[in-house]
């Protein structure tokens, strides 16, 4: 399992499958009967959340593993994981919340799947800032790797409350009625994403290892 | 079977290397001394042997058990004295020892704990709160907290600095304790004078390193380092 | 764990109390800091304001629920730091790891301590939310006291398990709430439901889920909160 062999694979199969996707959900599919163009932004919007969740589970699989074998790969795979993870969770807001203007005319409405995701950036986000507050490799590998399994855990935990707690207001959940064209459109982008995502993964895994190999070699220099 | 077994430990914390290939065997019943100057690994390398701190490579055994994988088994056999006072400020003594004794699993019967606080001397502050306590009676509870479950292994991180005269001649009769009943001590300190005639050997540890195993005189021939002068 | 680690948590708790009990510093800052946050929030948002709901006069009534949680998860979060703040400071954490048997009996210990400590001060709070914001607690003060109960646990329960967490950072009070609010989401959304339905009465019947919801808060992260205190511990 080499991370580089997998990052050049995804890479390289990316950018077809990219291109593809954005010709079909741009150009070929057609617009929304009621919302127009702007519902094209869904092409990249939920594509955003395939690319988060499978950031957020390598994390979930690092983190496990570092706590069970302590060998650093797990953290450096833990670390890209939840990097790449913040990465599209900040997408799929943003994008929700561009959609979210015209069509709702709010920037953000405190809707279950919108509250949880924002509350699920925040607990990665705290990921990341724990691991620029340590030092010392093994004890942020180690702290690092609870908070992301707890933090997962607390996820579906989270969803549920805020269901439960919007069931009694308005949802304002989207119409989908889709096209045909539309579900090919957003396949497809789902797939660019998804290689995407392991591309990064995969890259973000290497610079990690490299940064620890290159320490390595200091101290031993420094002897 | 040894007491103690290092075999090319190690030690990393945040980019510094605090220990570095360090072998080494103490057999039971052996009083060793482990000398050097301040930073150069003594502490860690006695939080390694009190497993509260893992080695970075290499493996480490104590009274026949690893102490990577098998920690807990260990730690009822092994007693440890650091540089912090151990011991809380707002119970007595005796609350002290009481929750030390639960804590190891032991029977904590009223008049065992007395006897405990009574043979290091603070029978007469049994009931006080540790708050009131001075430097000397805190380290003399602190011994008290460290042997109460007859460890078989002591470690000691500089015990005589923050000894009384009195707290001295307790710590004299408890190594005499220890060496009669094939008890194992490994004692860090940089006052050789102390544990001279009592130690058979002297690990001494220079930036990481064990520079040297062997009797007193090759660690520290000079009177002036024996006596903690550096 | 056995029955010798239950009686090592309950020692570690005992420990706990009995220390805040005499030293008293911490418990009186705590109250302290959650009276403060009442009256700062009664004064920001005016006593006479009106709710423009029905049965609520003021909105103060109305919003009463959600800010007696606010204070007491603000007061909390101080509480679960402290316990183990103290222990470094004064140098027994190390201690505490040096003892055999589960580290599970260290973090239950820890977890009834500072569940102790938060129903104690929520007990001095509730009267002077009472007053303050001129609600009526005290008809319904048994099942107020049962919703209190299971959100302080889980408040606990995670509280103490980050606490742990960040107990040896650099920016540990910066870290500790960061962390742990968000974790808390699903506990706050209940908690604060719970009471309301509790107070003003529940129509529909809504309770029972709120209360579920906190049961398996609490439990889930008991078990995993304890099972991952030992990673938190270790060195």
């Amino acid at each position: 399992m080499d991370a580089a062999r997998i990052g050049g694979v995804a890479g390289v199969a990316a950018i077809p499958v990219l291109a593809a996707g954005l010709y079909l959900g741009l150009a070929w599919a057609p617009p929304d009967a009621m919302m127009g163009n702007v519902q094209r932004i869904m092409y990249v919007h939920f594509p955003s959340w395939i690319a988060t969740a499978i950031g957020y589970v390598v994390a979930l699989v690092g983190s496990g593993g570092y706590l069970a074998r302590r060998s650093p790969r797990f953290d450096w795979l833990a670390h890209a994981g939840v990097e790449v993870g913040v990465l599209f969770n900040v997408s799929g807001l943003v994008t929700g919340s561009i959609w979210g203007r015209p069509t709702w005319g709010v920037w953000w409405t405190w809707d279950p799947r919108l509250t949880t995701t924002a509350i699920m950036l925040i607990i990665f986000t705290g990921y990341l800032l724990v691991r620029a507050f340590i030092e010392d490799s093994e004890t942020r590998a180690r702290v690092a790797a609870v908070v992301a399994i707890v933090g997962f855990l607390n996820v579906p935990i989270v969803y549920l409350s805020v269901r439960w707690w919007r069931t009694l207001h308005q949802i304002q959940s989207s119409p989908e009625t889709v096209a045909p064209e539309m579900v090919v459109a957003l396949r497809v982008m789902m797939g660019a994403f998804a290689l995407l995502a392991v591309f990064l993964v995969a890259r973000r895994y290497e610079l990690a290892r490299l940064e620890a190999a290159a320490e390595a070699a200091e101290d031993r220099v420094d002897g | 079977m040894n007491a103690v077994d290092v075999q090319g430990v190690a030690k990393r914390y945040a980019r510094v290397w605090a220990l570095r290939d360090i072998t080494f065997q103490i057999a039971r019943g052996e009083l060793v001394c482990l000398f050097g100057p301040n930073g150069s690994g003594k502490s860690t390398l006695l939080r390694i042997l009190a497993t509260l701190s893992r080695p970075t490579r290499g493996s480490a055994h104590a009274v026949g058990h690893s102490l990577q994988t098998e920690g807990d088994l260990v730690r009822s056999r092994i007693g440890f004295l650091g540089h912090r006072p151990q011991v809380y400020a707002e119970l007595s003594a005796v609350e002290n020892l009481r929750f030390a004794a639960v804590m190891y699993g032991r029977q904590a019967a009223r008049p065992d704990l007395r006897r405990a606080v009574e043979a290091v001397g603070l029978g007469a502050v049994a009931d006080v709160p540790v708050r009131g306590y001075s430097q000397g009676m805190v380290q003399r509870l602190a011994l008290a907290r460290a042997t109460l479950h007859d460890p078989e292994l002591l470690l000691l991180d500089e015990p005589f600095n923050a000894l009384d005269a009195q707290g001295l001649d307790i710590m004299d009769r408890l190594l005499d304790r220890f060496a009669e009943s094939d008890r194992t001590v490994l004692l860090a300190t940089h006052w050789l004078d102390r544990v001279e005639g009592r130690a058979s050997r002297v690990l001494a540890l220079a930036a990481g390193r064990l520079v040297s195993d062997g009797p007193f005189a090759a660690a520290a021939p000079d009177r002036a380092t024996r006596q903690g002068a550096r | 764990m056995t029955a010798q680690d239950w009686r090592r948590a309950w020692a570690v708790a005992w420990k706990d109390l009995v220390s805040e009990r005499r030293g008293k510093t911490a418990f009186n800052a705590m109250a302290f800091f959650a009276a403060i946050v009442v009256i700062v929030f009664g004064l920001a948002l005016g006593p006479d304001r009106p709710s423009f709901v029905a049965g609520e006069e003021t909105l103060l009534q109305y919003l009463a629920p959600g800010l007696f949680w606010i204070a007491v998860f603000f007061a909390g979060v101080l509480a679960v730091a402290r316990s183990f703040a103290s222990e470094i400071e004064g140098g027994t954490l190390d201690t505490l790891r040096l003892y055999p048997g589960d580290r599970r009996a260290l973090c239950v210990g820890k977890i009834v301590a500072n569940c102790a400590l938060l129903i104690v001060l929520e007990i001095a709070l509730l009267p002077m939310v009472a007053v303050l914001y001129s609600v009526d607690l005290w008809s319904r003060l048994p099942s107020l006291m049962g919703v209190a109960l299971l959100a302080t646990v889980g408040f606990a329960t995670v509280g103490t398990l980050f606490a742990a967490m960040t107990a040896t950072l650099r920016a540990r009070e910066v870290l500790l709430p960061v962390l742990l609010f968000p974790m808390l989401v699903p506990l706050v959304l209940a908690a604060v439901k719970a009471t309301t339905l509790v107070l003003r009465g529940d129509m529909m019947g809504e309770l029972a889920v709120w209360i579920t919801l906190l049961v398996a808060f609490d439990l889930v992260f008991l078990v995993v909160g304890t099972l991952t205190f030992e990673y938190v511990l270790d060195d």
